[in-house]
Order: structure tokens, then sequence, then C-alpha cells
């Protein structure tokens, strides 16, 4: 199962390349409106690329009226993902999307790793989401803490369906010339190649962790990258800073997925679930929504 | 939105500027003003580039090779392939009766290809030396000012001005042409609205120049009025 990263493709924009998908998931969608960061916004760094975007959205109440329904003609299970600034943001958001039939999935972009104890903000947002919404929930965690397993296992607890892992990772570039911050903001999320290791990290530590079905995103580019998340004990996978340079890699990492699958010995890609754990015998696979 | 992988036939130095050449297959050129993207090799992220040159067999791109992706760009020789998507934004319209070029610098990029949809109209071109002024020989019926001298010298009143350049040239020439049409640019990840990387301040709010434009109407962004192209437009 391929979906996007949150963030890394708009469907409206591009529905064919949303349509390439098995699933779409929103950019993340904020109680209010929000312009977003100042530019410079993006930069390339040498094994990947930074973003300060700032969720730029429209707000929920706009995108429940006017965004939702056209999403749902594309005929693609919609992951909405949605963020805030408190556990009662992220309850008022769960709440609007609850009774609507075209929203598949829940993503709570939960990624704080500045807070002292990510476990307890993980609990804090999952579970008052939990209890505003009857639709799956998926937690996006960031890498960026202590053990991510412990966070992985304190979103089970709190009642999360799955996991989305990982998030971007902190990371600065400077300008050749002034050596000031390249974006405007300073920092940005760190996504593409460099994140790669990190993510599949992290799939790795919440598999072990928990039973909770795993979304691996994090620098996959190529078949080879998606079957090592899932070996690392992703059910599904998704493409991010891929689909800018490449918006048919959704068709291209699907094709060559199957290649590397089948040159490994495995009947279908799902086969070689937790194949990086040496399991015997192995968890059973829980499908993502 | 498909990619192609284009043959580089060659790369042609015009003063400090490479015209990168591309075999063009099945590739539309698109309106004047449109932009592909060009993976260089080696890097993460496409390049955002307005075409400059449409032949049968040819899609040409001047390009001032200042960073690492730009210069992978033009150390590509025959024998490489370069993915190329496009064309991608909107262009400039054509439907105007008394056009006048205005280019600046690299800016200077979609005039070629714009002058020849366009019937060679007269045009007003700015470089920071001379050596970067080899490349109006690109640009047909081309007027030429050299810095310390700037191009708006040249604005003629009664033209529908159509300009592509740096930011202050564009806000300068807004300033004196409204009704200008102006091609921005921005740094961009995808082309396709898909990053949000390419937002600036269009009417007041931030926006994709990607989807909104790259060329947009000079009267949405008359200086003083808040509504431009405006880096400072933010939350």
């Amino acid at each position: 199962m391929i979906l996007n990263a949150s963030g890394c493709l708009d469907a409206l924009a591009a529905p064919e390349v949303a349509r390439s998908l098995d699933a779409y998931v929103t950019k993340t969608v904020t109680p209010l409106p929000r312009q977003g960061n100042e530019p410079v916004r993006i930069a390339e760094t040498g094994a990947g690329m930074l973003n300060s975007i700032g969720l730029a959205n429209a707000g929920i109440d706009r995108f429940a009226a006017d965004v939702l329904p056209r999403l749902a003609e594309l005929g693609v299970p919609i992951w909405v993902s949605v963020g805030g600034f408190s556990a009662q943001d992220y309850a008022r958001l769960c709440a609007v999307l609850d009774g609507r039939d075209e929203v598949a999935v829940i993503e709570l972009n939960v990624s704080c790793p500045n807070v002292a104890s990510p476990e307890e903000e993980v609990v804090a947002i999952v579970s008052t989401a939990r209890a505003a919404t009857s639709k799956p929930l998926y937690a996006k965690l960031s890498p960026a803490v202590p053990e991510v397993g412990a966070a992985a296992g304190a979103a089970a607890r709190a009642g999360a369906d799955g996991l989305t892992l990982v998030n971007t990772i902190r990371g600065l570039a400077l300008d050749e010339r002034t050596l000031e911050p390249k974006l405007a903001s300073g920092p940005g999320g760190l996504s593409g190649p460099a994140l790669r290791p990190v993510a599949l990290a992290a799939v790795f530590a919440a598999h072990r962790a928990t039973e909770l079905p795993i979304v691996g995103v994090g620098g996959i580019e190529t078949g080879r990258h998606a079957l090592e998340a899932i070996a690392a004990g992703a059910a599904a996978f998704a493409l991010g800073t891929v689909l800018f340079a490449d918006p048919e890699a959704p068709v291209r990492v699907r094709d060559e997925l199957e290649g590397e699958a089948a040159a490994l010995g495995f009947e279908t890609p799902l086969a070689a679930y937790g194949a990086a754990h040496g399991e015997h015998p192995p968890k059973p696979l829980r499908q993502v929504a | 939105m498909r990619r192609e992988l284009l043959d580089v036939v060659r790369v042609d130095e015009i003063g400090p500027y490479r015209l990168l050449r591309l075999r063009r297959r099945r590739v539309e050129s698109g309106i004047p003003g449109q932009f592909f993207m060009l993976s260089p090799p080696g890097r993460l992220l496409p390049r955002p580039m307005s075409l400059c040159l449409a032949t049968r067999s040819e899609l040409g791109f001047l390009i001032d090779p200042v960073g690492p992706g730009t210069q992978a760009l033009v150390s590509a020789g025959r024998g490489d392939r370069l993915p190329v998507l496009g064309p991608l934004g909107n262009g400039f319209r054509l439907d105007v009766e008394r056009p006048l070029l205005v280019g600046g610098g690299i800016g200077i990029a979609p005039l070629p290809y714009l002058s020849e949809r366009l019937g060679h109209p007269p045009a007003v071109l700015g470089f920071r030396t001379e050596e970067h002024a080899e490349a109006a020989a690109l640009v047909a019926n081309a007027e030429v000012v050299v810095e310390p001298r700037l191009v708006t010298e040249l604005l003629r009143p009664g033209h529908d001005v159509l300009a592509c350049g740096p930011e202050p040239m564009l806000r300068a020439v807004a300033g004196l042409a409204p009704r200008a049409q102006l091609a921005w640019e921005a740094p961009m990840a995808c082309g396709y609205g898909a990053c949000y990387g390419c937002a600036v301040g269009i009417g007041g709010e931030l926006r994709r120049l990607c989807v909104e434009g790259p060329v947009l109407s000079g009267h949405v962004l008359v200086p003083g009025t808040g509504t431009g192209p405006d880096r400072s437009v933010a939350a």
C-alpha cells in the first residue's frame, strides 16, 4: 500500500498523481487558517531537503466545507492529517471530521521533539483525539526522541490504531556566501535520503514495541527502499520528497518493489514483512486501514 | 504529469551564461513564460527554468550557473539525459497590441521564445556587465543597457509591457507600467503545487507562485498596495 507523505502532494493540483496512490494523505489541517512561514521556505542540502512551510492551510472549517468534498471525488481513500497546538485542538479537529464519510483515516501530526516528555505529549494528544472520534487514528511521530519505541508504545496505549513513522527532523543550512540560514525561519524539517536510515530505525523500534500497523515514511525513493521499510516492520509506506522531483514515483516504486521482492525470493512484497527482525514465527501482519 | 528524459544536444557558452540545448522528443513547448522542472544529475531536487528557445527538434534553456544545481545542469554533455517536467504554470498573455519586452540579467531567459511568438516586437534589456550583455544577441530588436544604467530608463509609454528580471527591476517596472505582465521566480521543489515552497505574497496572501504564476499582472503588486508578490506577507 503506497501513500504520499503529508504535505508532499496537492491532490487537487495533481489529481492523476493522487490517483496513482492507494490512499491520499492531506496537508496538515489546523483549527484556524494559516498563511504559513515567510519565504524562503525550502532548501536543498547535501543529502536531503529542508522545509519550513509552517503548516500553511485553509483551516478546518474551509477544509471541511470546500476541500474535503472535492478530494472525495478523486475516488481514493482520504487520510486527513491534523495538527494543533494543544490536545484540545486535536479534539476539535477530530470532532469535525468524525461525522464525515469522506474521511478514511485521521493522521495526528504529533511531532513535538522539544517537549520535556514526548511520551506524555503523545498520550495527551492521542487519548484526547480518541475520545473525539471513532475514525481510525494514526499517530505520526517524530524520530527525534530518546526512544521511538517508547513513544510508539505510548500511542498504542492511548488508543491509536496505527503509526506513521517518521516526521522530519530539524536541520539547518547556511547560505554559501553570507553564512546566514537559507530558510527565513532558520532551521527547517530535514527530509529525503538523509532521513531514510532514521526512519528505518524508527520503524524497526516501533515494530518491536507495539502491535500497531506502521506506515513507513522517510527518504523512500525506490522499490528497494520500500522493501527495507517493509522488512523493518512497515505494512505500508509513503513517498514524500521524491514526489517533488518525480510525480510518477508511485507507479515506478510499485513496479520496482515487486521486482525487488521477487529477486529476494518473496512471493509478494508484504511477504518480507518483519524480515529484518528474523522472527520465528514472525509477528502477524497488521494491515493498514 | 509525465517527466520525459531528454538527450542533451550540447551546451553553448553565452558570456557567463550557458544555453542548455535538449533534444525535444514529444515535449510541448507551451506558452512563453511557462517553465519546466529540470533535474540536475546528482541533485535531489529539480530546478525551475523558463523555456528560452524552441525549435522543431530542440528546447533551449538559458542558465546562470551560480549554484550546485545550475552548475550540474550545464555540466551535462552529449550522451547525458535529463528528466524534464513541463510546461508548468501560467505564461504570458499573448493578446497584446503593442508589446514591449523588458528583461534584466538571466531574466531575459523567456524573452527569445516570447519574442518569436509575438513576431519580434521591440525589447529593452539590462545587464550587469558587457560580458553578461552578450546574451542580448538571443533577443531580436533589442536595445541594451549595462549598469549603472537601468533598463527602466528605456521604458516608453503606450506599450504592453511583458517583463522578466530580478525582483527590484520587476517592482520598478510595475511602478511605471501597472498593467505590465511580470514573470517572477521563487525557489521551487516541485513546480506543480505540491511543496508550497514557492509561496509569495499575491493579493495580500501567501500563495504558490507555481500555481498562480509565474507570470502575474503588474496591477496586483504595485508597491504600497501590499498586494503584490511581497515577501513581507507572512503568518
